[in-house]
């Protein structure tokens, strides 16, 4: 019954987001009155959505093995946790959480949207049902995750146990909600290209989606970073593969839109470009799903393969963002473009930090796509890793970092300030770390070397716009950008420390011997088995010490049953300067043991900074809403207006 | 600078970025994109040597032998019709096995593919997709033998 129910509950909300298309096209025609239920129906299909995705939490929660998805992708012994995760840790149910979050997001607009003009929200709820209907046909046609089993089994198959984390709990719905968070800006921009009403009141309406969206996309992709890097134990944090590039192309997209927004906010300029890039991020988070979903790729990730399901998901995708780019042609050339400015000014800053992230966003693209492109053509496999990405975004990315330093402190319009004396200090500081890594450390890398450099530029200039303020009277939307910019700053200091100075040591051991590893003596006392609820281990018990001190590290090779899968568990240990990553591999025939020790200095860093961009985020939003909030009442009366003339 | 002429500047920006972008990249792939060989292509010559490249195929029954250092594994990789020997110096990812498929990333020295990345099916589900023609390829080759 509870299968069923969700599947109902599917078909309805189907039908509903049909209706409001058409409800659409009627109000676009000129009959607003007769769309005024819109902002109804969109709650209503919102609260559908969210009790189907409620009745597969529950039928994985119960174990239900009469549902062909329960039997494939859980098992009776699993932790409780894991038997819900297990609800989106597959193909099915990610799509359904996919676009319930999409629903449920058209939903919020239907509830709280005051700024636009009726006709752009009701236009905007229309492609908002419109996007939700195409992938409701989807889960309903070709991927139903209530379908029945008959007979059902006594036991189902288990997940696969890499998924078996606290990582999976949050990391998938996290980058969803930054995912189809995205599709709401999509929504918006389509809505008023379609009215013609592209103005700094829209971009203030679509500016905390944006925001919303980018911190979970953030959020999302700095612990995408820290499960691969300690549950794949391979003891790197980002390894260019195509599925983290999927993640990362709406963020770039998103991060992009993020600032264009503000000058249409602000000056009314940028519209074109703006409502382009709204466009862009969320057919990247399109692009991402389908390339993870379709199973397209050659991946660690890509779980599943199966091609009907991806001709499907590529229909979607052609369909949703080549009517949005029609729509663009059509109506961008004749938005009139708002105030202008001059070379040297915040909003051409504003510019510069997009053109840069656009080309990052290019190379990234064509990069994930190339091998895709290649063997459609010739058939012919490769595959394109980090050697190119880091070749061709990394100086990029270092080139963006120096000018985030100095477009805050840039003025609207025109800059006639001498900007760049402001700057001394930081680019003593830049100059400095240049200096002393030459010094201490004569033989690493250039782009390394030049990380420390931009680094300390970055980290003093970041907090140069909170500077002659009074700290209470300034906006958080400005704490929020320094502390984000900081953020960045934080984590290149950390990705450069970890290209520079990690040291690893891969040996053989026996109980008692003793390995060295930077600044470490790491003895190996003894490997014991062990237990777990569903799985069984052989563990290491290490001792480290540096100095004075001991510590104890455990890692562990478990043994999964259901399915037959062994995992490395690495044991990792954290100071304030790094990290201790041990991992046991094999047996040697003499009774040694495979270890792979690395020390990593400031290798938290990457993460802490994500977390420092993501919180700098959190405070704009912050900032951004309680303003919407002291202006709602006017807005609240401008509403009215409209809706009773 | 009036709003006409700076919505052509901005036009012209915004093409010169996506030019730029697709120059960067073509110029970037050129030589940094690794093909993927199976044993039969190496031992026709196609891949180059000291070029990086991926080499999948079955890991040989019987071929797994560990050095002195008891880090370095050596190993024969077959399709079925062509064999190459595999040299790696690491811990071999958790269902790396003797008779099942595998995926190595690294590169030809004298005759030798030696490896930097070893990747192998997760579970009993998951198969890298290069290697799923393969598989049915190779079990086909064992039949005609047989």
């Amino acid at each position: 019954m509870i299968a069923e129910a969700g599947l109902a509950a599917l078909w309805l909300a189907a039908a509903l987001a049909a209706f409001q298309m058409t409800l659409m096209i009627t109000a676009l025609r000129g009959e607003v009155a007769v769309a005024r239920t819109m902002r109804g129906i969109a709650i209503v299909q919102g609260a559908l959505s969210l009790i189907s995705f409620a009745m597969l939490l529950l039928v994985f929660a119960r174990t239900d093995l009469s549902v062909a998805l329960v039997v494939e992708n859980s098992h009776s012994a699993k932790p409780f946790i894991y038997k819900v995760a297990g609800a989106w840790g597959n193909h099915e149910g990610s799509m359904l959480l996919w676009v319930m979050i999409l629903a449920v997001a058209g939903a919020f607009l239907g509830l709280f949207s005051r700024r636009t003009s009726e006709r752009t929200l009701i236009a905007a709820l229309g492609a908002q049902a419109t996007l939700a209907l195409g992938f409701y046909a989807f889960l309903l046609i070709a991927s139903n995750p209530f379908a029945r089993l008959s007979p059902a089994p006594f036991e189902g198959q288990g997940l696969n146990p890499l998924l078996q984390d606290p990582g999976l709990a949050f990391h998938p719905p996290t980058l969803y909600f930054g995912y189809v968070g995205l599709s709401v800006a999509f929504s918006l921009a389509v809505g008023a290209l379609l009215t013609n009403e592209v103005d700094a009141r829209l971009a203030r309406a679509m500016r905390p989606w944006v925001l919303g969206a980018w911190i979970f996309l953030t959020l999302g992709i700095t612990a995408g970073s820290y499960w691969a890097y300690y549950e794949l134990g391979w003891g790197g944090y980002w390894f260019w593969d195509p599925v983290e590039n999927a993640s990362l192309m709406p963020w770039l997209a998103a991060t992009a839109l993020l600032h264009s927004i503000n000058v249409l906010a602000a000056r009314g300029a940028l519209k074109a470009w703006t409502m382009m890039l709204a466009v862009v991020a969320f057919s990247m988070s399109m692009v991402g799903t389908f390339l993870v979903r379709s199973g397209i790729l050659t991946s660690v990730h890509a779980f599943a393969i199966d091609p009907e399901r991806g001709t499907f998901l590529l229909a979607l995708l052609a369909i949703y963002v080549g009517a949005a780019f029609v729509l663009f042609a059509l109506r961008g050339a004749t938005l009139k473009e708002g105030a202008p400015f001059e070379l040297v000014s915040r909003e051409s800053g504003l510019v510069v930090n997009n053109l840069i992230l656009s080309v990052i966003l290019g190379v990234v693209f064509v990069g994930t796509l190339y091998p895709l492109f290649v063997e459609a053509v010739s058939g012919e496999k490769l595959s394109v890793g980090a050697p190119y990405f880091n070749l061709v975004a990394g100086p990029l990315a270092l080139v963006l970092a120096a000018l985030v330093g100095i477009g805050p402190l840039l003025s609207w319009r025109r800059e006639r300030r001498p900007v760049l004396k402001q700057l001394t200090v930081p680019a003593l500081l830049g100059v400095t770390a240049l200096v002393i890594t030459v010094i201490v450390a004569p033989g690493i890398r250039i782009l390394p070397r030049l990380g420390f450099s931009v680094a300390a530029y970055l980290a003093a200039a970041s907090i140069l716009p909170l500077f002659g303020r009074n700290p209470l009277r300034t906006p958080l939307a400005t704490w929020g950008m320094a502390v984000a910019h900081f953020g960045i700053a934080v984590a290149l200091f950390g990705m450069a420390a970890n290209a520079a100075f990690t040291s690893e040591r891969l040996a053989v051991a026996r109980a008692g011997e003793i390995l060295d590893v930077g600044p470490w003596r790491v003895q190996l006392q003894d490997v014991t088995p062990t237990a777990g609820k569903n799985w069984t281990a052989l563990e290491a018990e290490l001792k480290a010490s540096r100095g004075q001190g001991v510590i104890i590290l455990r890692p562990q090779t478990r043994y999964f049953s259901d399915p037959p899968t062994e995992t490395s568990e690495a044991a990792i240990e954290t100071f304030w300067n790094g990290q201790l990553y041990t991992i046991i591999g094999k047996p040697d025939l003499g009774g040694g043991w495979q270890l792979r020790l690395w020390w990593k200095p400031f290798v938290t860093l990457i993460w802490a900074g994500g977390a420092l961009i993501a919180l700098g985020g959190a405070l704009a939003l912050a900032g951004r809403l309680w303003l919407l909030r002291r202006r709602r009442k006017a807005d609240a009366d401008d509403w009215r207006q409209v809706r009773y003339a | 600078m009036k709003p006409k002429n700076q919505r052509l500047v901005l036009v012209i920006a915004a093409a010169a970025a996506a030019l730029v972008a697709v120059l960067l990249a073509m110029w970037g792939l050129k030589d940094r994109a690794s093909y993927f060989y199976t044993p039969a292509d190496i031992a026709a010559g196609k891949a180059e040597p000291g070029k990086a490249v991926r080499l999948g195929g079955m890991v040989e029954k019987g071929s797994i032998t560990r050095q002195a250092d008891g880090v370095t594994i050596r190993f024969v990789m077959t399709d079925g019709k062509a064999e190459t020997p595999v040299t790696f110096r690491g811990i071999t990812p958790d269902l790396f096995r003797e008779g099942s498929g595998a995926v190595a990333e690294g590169r030809i020295e004298n005759g030798t593919f030696v490896a930097d990345t070893i990747l192998a099916k997760h579970d009993e589900r998951y198969m890298p997709p290069e290697l799923g023609n393969l598989a049915a390829e190779h079990k086909a080759g064992k039949t005609l033998e047989k």
